[in-house]
This record gives C-alpha cells, structure tokens and sequence, in this order.
C-alpha cells in the first residue's frame, strides 16, 4: 500500500497550547513568503497550507518521506520555533490517515467547538488560495473537492451541528422559535456592559435591525448604540416604554430588579397578542423572576441560558461518533482511487513524475 | 388492463399512505432526527389522489357529494383537513405539521375503514336534486376539516408553548414552528373556517326561507351552534381576550365539537323516517 507520498503535518490545539499556537501564527505576509518558500522544496509536488486559530497544517503530496522535515524546518526558522519543541507536538499523518484527518477538520469534528462551521469556510479558503497559486494537483483536488463533499455529508446526515453551544447565541436562537424571522422584532439591550453587547451583536448578525439600549449612564448608552447603528433612551423609560419591544436584553450591574412583574403586566396589557422575551444576563437577576408566570411571556436567565449551551454541546459530542463513522466510509472509498495515483507518481522516474501528477484528471 | 379497485381498496390504500406517513417521522424522530419534510409531503400527496379517487368512486355511486353516513363524513373530514395542508406554506409543511397531519389523517381514515357499522348503510341521492343543499353540506363539513387543521397547529402550539416555559427546547421541540407563526396560522385558519361556514349557512338560510319543509331544523341547529362556537372563539381573539394557551385549548374543543356534532346528525338520520330528503350532515 501507498501512503507515503499524501501527507498532513502541522499543529494543532489538540497539543498545542494556546500561548505555543500564537508562536506559530503566521500573518498574511507570513503566510505568502512561506508559501513562495515552500514552492521551493525538492520533491513536494503539491502543497496546501490552512492556518486558523487553532491550527496550522500543510496538506501535500511528496516524492519522498523526508519532504516533511524540510516543511517544518522551513516554517520552524520562519517563525524562529524551536524545531525540538514543534516535533514534539507536531501530527504527522499519510495516506488515509491524512484524508481523514482533512475531512475531519472540514466537518467540524475535531475542532474545539465540535460542530462550527466557520472551519469548513477556512479549509475551502486554504484550498482556493493554493489553486489560485498553482500549488495544487490532480491529487490535492481530488482530496480536497472529495473531501468537502464528505464533510457536508456528515453535516446534514447528523446532528453536530445542531443548537447553539454559545450563551448569545442561544438567546438569539430562542427568539427565533418565540417570533420566527427576527427582522421585525424590536430589541432593548439593558446595559452598556460587554456581554450585553456582544448579545445584542448577535442579533444584529440574525437580521434584527430595530435595536434600543438604555443604561444607567446615558452618555454610555448613546456611544454604544452609534457603535451598534442603534438608538438610545434613558434608563428611566425602560419599563414605561416595554410595551414597544419584543425581546428585552438585560445585562446590568444595578443591585436590584430593574424589569418589575408589575410593568410587565401593564406592557402586556398593552400587546397582548405578542410576546415578550426576556434574557436577564444580569447577576444579580435585573428581571422579576414572577414575570415568567405571566401569559406570553417568556424569561431565560443566565443559567437557563448556559444549561442549554451545555445540552446542546453535550448532544454535538454525542454525534462525534456517528460523524467519524461516515468520515471512515467516505475516506476508504476515496482512498481506492487516490491510492493508484499516488503509486504511480511513487513509481515514475523524477522527470515522469511531473508529466504523471499532471496526466491526473483535475477533479474527482 | 388497468386494476380496477373498489371505492373503500383506494381509501385503505390512502390511510396506508398517511400511516406510512407518520410512521416515517415517528422513525426521523426516535432516531433523533428531523423527520423528512419532502418524503412526508410527497406520501400526503399521493395519499391524497387515492383518498380522491376512493371518495370520487363512492360520490358517483351514491350520486352526490358522499356525505351519507359517519365513515362518508369522517373521510371527507380527513380529506378537507389535508386539502388545507397542501395549500398553507412551505415552512409548515417542513416544520412537523406535515407528520402531525399525517397522523390525524391516519388515524380518521383507519378509524373509519375498521369501524363497520359506520358504513353499514349507504344512502344515495340524499341531497335529492338540489344542488344548493349539496353545496351546503360539502361547505359545512370542509369546514371541519378546516377546523382539523386548527386543532393539530393548535396543540403544536400548546406544545411550543410548553416546551419555552419549561425551558425544553432541545429534541424534536426543536423542530416545531415558532409560537407566533403557530399564532398567526391559527388565526388564518379559523378565520378561513368561519367563512366557509358562513357561506355554507347562508346557503342553506336562503334555500330554507322557500322552502322549510325540505330541511331539517336539528341539523340546521347544530351547524349553527358550531358556527357560533367559532364566530365567539374569532371575536374573542380579535378583541385580545382569548389569547394564548386559552386560544389554543378553544380550537381544540372546537374541533371536537364539530366531530361531535358528526355523530349527533348521523343519529338523527337514523330516527328519521325517510332518508332521501336528508338535508345535510351539518
């Protein structure tokens, strides 16, 4: 069997802790110089290189084993790594080993948070930017465009990437099932704080455009709301105004309640066909905790909030297994067609190779 | 040569259809899965066509709309109700309504195939040759089937409600349409349901004012008392006074109260003395 020449190396959160993955960050120009750099490199006839948060891996096809160090020398002396610490917790895979691993990091499997999908748009950003280059063949393409069919695979045919697994996002997917599309609801951020922010941003990011804050201190809140394209009011309307909103996000610091059940009443009163969803994110707790007896109305405090990120990570891990079992399928059947190509560049004279790689179809 | 089947082999072939249906999500759902949208559509649509044909075989054999006993009623029920499904939208019909369709469809269908004695007597000509208290009849009962969707989007309702108070919101809840879509749907549909009731009862308000004799007083009354159940219900939810899990308990009982009605009309047939003159099942 062939595996030496398809190959992954590199480093990822797995072993490498965050303060050694900031070591070995590349920037932009970083990452062209090294990939100029690498072009370079006697025997590797394709290469791709994915560099995110969390991990740095080179993708490629070599002539022979030793291929590899020359990667991590070259990249060790660019970001002047100590090269005894990075073999130390470098992953080194061929053959299908390595497809696996790609369709895994593309699916989302083996990433920190099981399930994101903002890795499968950064391996196929990795992968255009090394077409784009030239540095791609008939191998790399194959991988890789098989590869992306397998990872949406596991993305539809499980559950790992169902429920959100973040507190603001969970908010927000909760007033997706109070009021459906989130373009029409009326959002009040109580609080200039940075967790209210960061919820209030992720409602904007689901299409919600009518977004108020109020905070104790006004000039605050008005900076924050020219920052998030909102509108500000004064703290002191919050309640006589509530019948105007639809989803109440508070994250203030007051020592008290600030949301009574008493002016939750009267805004219901108010509107009484529509509902009304707090997310108090305030600790202590700025909403009455009667207010969630109340008809159409609908309270989530900070653990609500948190219990639900956890089920839901909880069930993502759950489908990990589910997952890797469709990985395993989809790489074997990949591998008994990438196999005789890459023995067949293996076998070929080294002026052969080039015309063999390229004699390859481009696509799978 | 094509196979010809009989009018109750297409309405068995037709619940086969909706069970497979809601057998189909019950598996997606056990299996922790969303169940198939498209798949269920298209065995509610094919199911459709046979319950169609099964109704249409009857109707000529009894020369009219079949509405002469409880099986007639209960399947044209079944058929109005999933009639209304394929019109509302594409996010109702991905969002479980389809498979708790399937599953009132399968359960009115094989509830009225397997009870004998709801078919035992079969009536022709019961609406003699007038075509306006056909109309009525046809009316009153889509109507209920009407109402058969309001009660299913109605405990889909009660059940998102359930699962955003107690703060269940994972598994198949996840699945379920928002509370306001719910809301909204159940408004439309009761307000569709009144309004085919109304014109069925005006229909048969100005035929009666000619001619009184021809119709019958009892069944006339129970429509009317259903009509005025759901005009109450309507007014109610307009004006902001039955709001909520209460609006939603009241389509439910109002369903109930139409089938229920069904049963009443279906006795009083029997008591009557001659069944040709029937005036309607409402």
């Amino acid at each position: 069997m062939s595996t030496g020449g398809l190959f992954v190396i590199g480093a990822t959160h797995r072993n490498a802790p965050l303060e050694v993955r900031e070591k070995l960050s590349l920037s932009e120009a970083a990452t062209i110089a090294l990939r100029a750099e690498l072009a370079t490199v006697a025997g590797l006839k394709e290469f791709a290189m994915l560099s995110t948060c969390n991990r740095i891996e080179f993708y490629g096809v070599a002539a022979s084993p030793d291929t590899t160090g020359h990667i991590a020398a070259a990249f060790c002396a660019r970001q002047q790594f100590d090269r005894q610490a990075f073999d130390k917790i470098r992953l080194e895979l061929r053959g299908p080993e390595a497809i696996e691993h790609l369709v895994q990091v593309a699916a989302g499997l083996d990433s920190q948070m099981v399930g994101e999908t903002e890795i499968f748009h950064q391996v196929k950003d990795a992968y255009a930017r090394a077409q784009a280059a030239g540095l791609t063949g008939a191998i790399l393409n194959r991988v890789f465009q098989k590869g992306f069919q397998a990872a949406k695979h596991v993305r539809t045919s499980t559950a790992i990437t169902a429920g959100q697994v973040s507190v603001a996002n969970v908010a927000v997917e909760l007033a997706g099932t109070i009021f459906g599309s989130l373009q029409d609801a009326r959002i009040l951020l109580l609080g200039a704080g940075e967790i209210g922010e960061k919820t209030a941003k992720a409602f904007q990011s689901r299409g919600a455009a009518a977004l108020t804050v109020a905070s104790r201190r006004l000039e605050r809140a008005m900076e924050l709301a020219r920052a998030l394209g909102a509108s500000a009011m004064p703290f002191e309307q919050r309640e006589h105004r509530l019948a105007e909103f639809d989803v109440v996000v508070c994250a203030t610091a007051a020592p008290e309640v600030v949301i009574s059940a008493a002016a939750t009443h009267a805004a219901i009163a108010k509107r009484p066909a529509r509902p009304l969803f707090f997310i108090d994110q305030a600790l202590p707790r700025d909403v009455d905790p009667a207010v969630a007896g109340i008809q159409n109305v609908f309270l989530y405090n900070l653990d609500d909030l948190a219990r639900i990120a956890d089920q839901n990570r909880t069930a993502r891990n759950a489908e990990l297994a589910k997952g890797q079992a469709i990985v395993a399928e989809k790489v074997a059947a990949l591998w008994r067609h990438i196999e005789p190509q890459l023995a067949r560049l293996e076998s070929a004279e080294p002026e052969q190779r080039v015309a063999a790689a390229n004699s390859q179809p481009q696509t799978g | 040569m094509p196979v010809q089947l009989t009018d109750r082999a297409w309405l068995w072939v037709a619940a086969a259809l909706y069970l497979l249906g809601f057998l189909q999500g019950t598996w997606s759902l056990w299996r922790g899965g969303r169940p198939s949208g498209s798949a269920t559509y298209v065995l509610i649509v094919v199911g459709y066509f046979a319950q169609l044909g099964g109704l249409g075989i009857r109707g000529r054999a009894v020369a009219g709309c079949p509405l002469g006993n409880t099986f007639e009623l209960v399947q044209f029920i079944a058929w109005s109700a999933i009639t209304l499904y394929l019109l509302v939208g594409v996010t109702f019909r991905h969002s479980l309504l389809g498979y708790f369709t399937s599953c009132l469809a399968a359960a009115l269908t094989l509830l009225s195939l397997s009870i004998g004695p709801w078919d035992a007597t079969q009536r022709s000509h019961i609406f003699g040759r007038n075509p306006w208290i056909e109309l009525h009849a046809a009316l009153a009962v889509f109507s209920y089937g009407v109402f058969a969707l309001l009660a299913l989007t109605s405990v889909m309702y009660l059940l998102r409600n359930y699962s955003l108070k107690s703060k269940h919101i994972g598994g198949w809840f996840s699945f379920l349409p928002s509370i306001l879509d719910l809301d909204h749907i159940g408004v439309r549909l009761l307000t569709a349901g009144v309004s085919i009731l109304t014109v069925s009862l005006v229909v048969i308000w100005a035929f009666w004012w000619h001619h009184p004799e021809s119709a019958s007083l009892t069944k006339v009354s129970i429509a009317m008392a259903i009509w005025l159940v759901a005009v109450i219900a309507l007014t109610l939810r307009l004006r902001g006074q039955l709001l909520s899990r209460r609006f939603a308990w009241a389509c439910v009982a109002l369903f109930m109260a139409a089938l229920g009605s069904l049963f009443a009309v279906d006795r009083s047939r029997h008591s009557a003395a001659t069944v040709t003159t029937t005036m309607s099942p409402a």
